[in-house]
C-alpha cells in the first residue's frame, strides 16, 4: 500500500442514478475513491447508502432500465469500465474483477454440480480442456478448505452448507486469479465462527492471490477486523474515508462517531448506547445541504444549505466531508 | 414440586424438549431440536438465549408460548403450569405472554391498517367497549414513539424500525407480563437497532416486565440481559451473569462464540487461531459432548460421556468435562467429572 504505486482501480466521480416515477434520483453521487494493489478496503453504511450500488457500478450489472451511469470514470488497467461495450465487460467479469454476493444460493446455479460451475467459468475465460479445469476446480476446493474435495466436486449446491457454499462461491471467484475482488456483505448471512473462517479464509488468500478487495458491509466490528482502508457511505456519498486505524480511534465525521456510538458491544459493558434519531434520506427525500445534517447534533444553519465537500483533515489521507468539523467547530 | 418451582421465578421451564420428525428421503429422521432445557426468569429480570442458527433458540421461545407443542418438560408462568392450561386459562395466559417477531412485516396483514392490527388482540381478549379498545390502542402507539396520524396507515408505509414499533405496540395493547422477543433487533440497521433497544429498555424499567430474549448477537444481549444461556445443538451448555459468561466464559464453545464475534476496534483483532468445523446436523448429533469434534480442549472422555450442567459458587454453571478458566476445585458438582 505504498503511496507510489498505481491504483488497482480508480474512481472518479461516480454517479449512478436510478428512475423513479419518471425522473432520475442519484444513489451514489460523486464518489471517487481509489483502491490499491494488496489493500482491503471496506465500504461501510447502513442500508440505502449507495454500498452495493457502487460495486453493481464498478461490475456494470446495474439493470439495464431504470437505472444508469450517470457520469464519472472507473479507471481499471488503463480502461474506463463505465464506457465499455456490454462485451467487453463479459471479458474483466469474473475474469480480472470478480464478486461474491451476500447469498451464495442465489449466485450458484441449482441444477448444475459444484465442479461443473468452477470448470465453466474456467473454460469460458481462459479456454482449455474440460478435464483441466475440472483438476482446477479440485484444485480451488482444496485452497478454499472444503473437506474431501473429490467427492463434493460432483455435489449440487444445496447439499452445501451456508458457509461451505460462501466458500464455494470464493472458489469461483479465484478461479480466474482476479485482480480485484468485489465482496458484497459475504458473510452477513453466516453465523458468527463460520463467520470468521470465512474471513481468515478471504485475508489469507488476497495475500495469496495478490488481489485488492473491495468489502461492502454495514457490520463496524467486521470493518475493524479486516479492513486496512475505511469508506463511511451516507445517503449515497461518501463521508469520511480513513486509515481502519485513524477511523476508529478518531472518527471525524459525526456520522461515524454516532454510528460508533449506536453499536452495541460484546467485549466490554456498554456504559451508552447512542441510537441516531430519525431514519436516513431516500433517494426521493434527499435534503439540500449535507444529508445527515437532520440526524446530526452538531448541525449549525449553513449545513442545510450548503452541500460539504470531501476534504482532508489534518492527517494525510483522512478526509471528511463536514464543514463543522473541516472549520473546527465540534470542539 | 412444580408449586415451588413458580415461586423462584416468573417463567420457570424444566426439562423442556422438542423433537421433530422429519419426512422423505430414504430415511425417516427425528431433529433434536431441544434437549432438556432448564432455566428461570425472575420477575423484572430478562433472560437471553444465545447461539447460532439451529441450535434451538427460537424453538425454546415459541415452545414457552405454546405455538409449538412441547414433547416433554414443565412451563410455569406465575405459578400456573402453561402446558396444562386448556380454553380460557390459556386464552388467559396468552395475554400475559406476548411475542415480539425478527420481521414484524411478515406477522403484520398488508391489508389491515396498523389500528386494525393492534385492536384485534383487545377484541378477542378484553370485554370493553370501542371506545376503550381505541383509547388502548392509541395508548400502546404513543408509548412506542409513533404519532396518531400513523394508526390509519398501512403496514407497507412504514420503515423497518417503524415495523418493528407497530410489533411491539401490538404486544404491550394487552399488558403482557412477560415479553419473548425473537431476534428482535437482527433485521434493522445499527442506528436503528439501537433506538429499538432503547424502547424495550424503557418499557422494561416502566413496565416492569420480564423478557426472554432470543438472539445470536452478542453486543445486543451484553447490552440488554440480565443473565444468558448459551445454547448448542438444542442444549444449554451455559448459563449466568451475562458479564461472566462474556468475560469469563466457562464452555469452550462461550468462548469461541465470543472470540468470533468481530470487536469494532482494529487494535483488537483476533489471531483466530484455532475455529475448525461447522455445527453437525442435530439429527445426527456426535456422542458424547454434541460440542467436542470442534473442541480444542476436547479429551476421549468428551466423545463418550455427555457433560451434566455443573454450577459454580457464584451462579455460573456450564456444560463441559473440562472447562476454561480452571473451574476446578471451585465447584460444587460434576464440572469437572473426570
Amino acid at each position: 500500500m505504498t503511496s507510489f504505486s498505481k491504483p488497482a482501480l480508480d474512481i472518479r466521480n461516480l454517479r449512478t442514478e436510478f428512475r423513479i416515477g419518471g425522473r432520475w434520483y442519484p444513489a451514489v453521487r460523486n464518489l471517487s475513491v481509489s483502491l490499491m494493489p494488496n489493500e482491503t478496503l471496506a465500504v461501510v453504511g447502513e442500508s440505502g447508502s449507495g454500498k452495493s450500488v457502487t460495486a453493481l457500478s464498478i461490475l456494470r450489472l446495474l439493470p439495464s432500465a431504470g437505472a444508469r451511469i450517470d457520469s464519472g470514470e472507473i479507471l481499471f488497467d488503463g480502461r474506463n469500465l463505465a464506457m465499455l461495450s456490454e462485451r467487453e465487460m463479459s471479458a474483466i467479469r469474473g475474469n480480472s474483477i470478480a464478486m461474491i454476493f451476500q447469498e451464495p444460493m442465489t449466485s450458484l446455479n441449482p441444477t448444475m454440480t459444484i465442479g461443473e460451475q468452477i470448470a465453466e467459468a474456467i473454460i469460458i475465460h481462459r479456454g482449455g480442456r474440460h478435464s483441466e479445469a475440472l483438476a482446477e476446480a479440485l484444485r480451488l476446493l482444496k485452497e478454499v478448505k472444503i473437506g474431501s474435495p473429490e467427492s463434493r466436486l460432483h455435489d449440487y449446491p444445496h447439499q452445501f452448507s451456508g458457509g461451505m457454499r460462501q466458500r464455494v462461491m470464493i472458489a469461483m471467484a479465484l478461479a480466474c486469479h482476479p485482480k480485484i475482488l468485489l465482496a458484497d456483505e459475504p458473510t452477513t448471512a453466516l453465523d458468527v465462527t463460520i463467520q470468521a473462517q470465512v474471513l481468515k479464509q478471504l485475508d489469507e488468500l488476497k495475500q495469496a492471490y495478490g488481489m485488492s478487495v473491495l468489502f461492502i458491509t454495514h457490520n463496524l466490528g467486521v470493518v475493524a477486523q479486516i479492513a486496512d482502508r475505511v469508506a463511511v457511505m451516507y445517503a449515497g456519498e461518501i463521508v469520511e474515508l480513513a486509515s481502519v486505524e485513524a477511523l476508529f480511534a478518531k472518527p471525524m465525521h459525526p456520522y461515524t462517531a454516532a454510528l460508533l456510538g449506536a453499536m452495541p458491544r460484546a467485549d466490554r459493558a456498554s456504559e451508552s448506547l447512542e441510537p441516531i434519531p430519525g431514519g436516513a434520506p431516500t433517494l426521493t427525500t434527499m435534503p439540500p445541504g449535507c444529508a445527515y445534517a437532520p440526524r446530526c447534533s452538531f448541525k449549525q444553519r449553513s449545513c442545510s444549505e450548503l452541500r460539504p465537500e470531501l476534504l482532508a483533515c489534518g492527517d494525510p489521507g483522512h478526509l471528511v466531508r463536514c464543514s463543522v468539523r473541516l472549520t473546527g467547530g465540534m470542539r | 414440586m412444580a408449586k415451588s418451582l413458580g415461586s423462584s421465578g416468573h417463567l420457570v421451564v424444566r426439562n423442556l424438549s422438542k423433537h421433530f420428525a422429519k419426512r422423505g428421503g430414504p430415511e425417516a429422521k427425528i431433529v433434536r431440536a431441544v434437549n432438556d432445557v432448564s432455566f428461570s426468569v425472575p420477575r423484572g429480570t430478562s433472560l437471553g438465549l444465545v447461539g447460532e442458527s439451529g441450535c434451538g433458540k427460537s424453538t425454546v421461545a415459541r415452545a414457552v408460548l405454546r405455538l409449538i407443542e412441547p414433547d416433554s418438560g414443565s412451563i410455569v408462568f406465575d405459578g400456573t403450569d402453561v402446558r396444562a392450561a386448556k380454553g380460557t386459562a390459556l386464552r388467559g395466559l396468552r395475554r400475559r405472554m406476548q411475542i415480539v417477531f425478527q420481521d414484524p412485516y411478515s406477522s403484520l396483514n398488508p391489508r389491515r391498517t396498523i389500528r386494525q392490527a393492534l385492536e384485534e388482540p383487545l377484541r378477542v381478549h378484553l370485554r370493553v367497549s370501542s371506545k376503550e379498545i381505541g383509547e388502548k390502542a392509541e395508548a400502546a402507539m404513543a408509548e412506542v414513539g409513533l404519532p396518531r396520524e400513523a394508526m390509519d396507515r398501512y403496514p407497507h408505509e412504514f420503515s423497518g424500525g417503524q415495523r418493528q414499533r407497530i410489533g411491539i405496540a401490538r404486544a404491550l395493547v394487552l399488558d403482557p407480563e412477560l415479553v419473548v422477543a425473537d431476534e428482535p433487533v437482527s433485521a434493522l440497521d445499527v442506528s436503528v437497532q439501537a433506538q429499538i433497544l432503547r424502547l424495550l429498555e424503557g418499557l422494561r424499567e416502566r413496565r416492569g416486565l420480564s423478557f426472554l430474549f432470543v438472539s445470536h448477537d452478542l453486543g445486543v444481549v451484553r447490552r440488554f440481559c440480565d443473565r444468558l444461556c448459551v445454547m448448542y445443538l438444542g442444549r444449554i451448555v451455559e448459563e449466568g451473569a451475562t458479564a461472566d459468561v462474556l468475560d469469563q466464559p466457562l464452555h469452550p464453545y462461550t468462548k469461541l462464540l465470543r472470540d468470533s464475534y468481530p470487536v469494532p476496534d482494529p487494535r483488537a483483532r483476533r489471531a483466530l487461531t484455532k475455529i475448525v468445523g461447522e455445527v453437525p446436523s442435530p439429527t445426527n448429533p456426535p456422542p458424547g459432548c454434541a460440542f467436542h469434534p470442534r473442541c480444542v480442549r476436547a479429551e476421549s472422555l468428551c466423545s463418550i460421556e455427555w457433560p451434566q450442567l455443573g454450577t459454580l459458587e457464584t451462579g455460573h454453571s456450564c456444560a463441559c468435562h473440562f472447562p476454561e478458566h480452571g473451574a476446578s476445585g471451585r465447584t460444587t458438582s460434576r464440572v469437572r467429572a473426570r
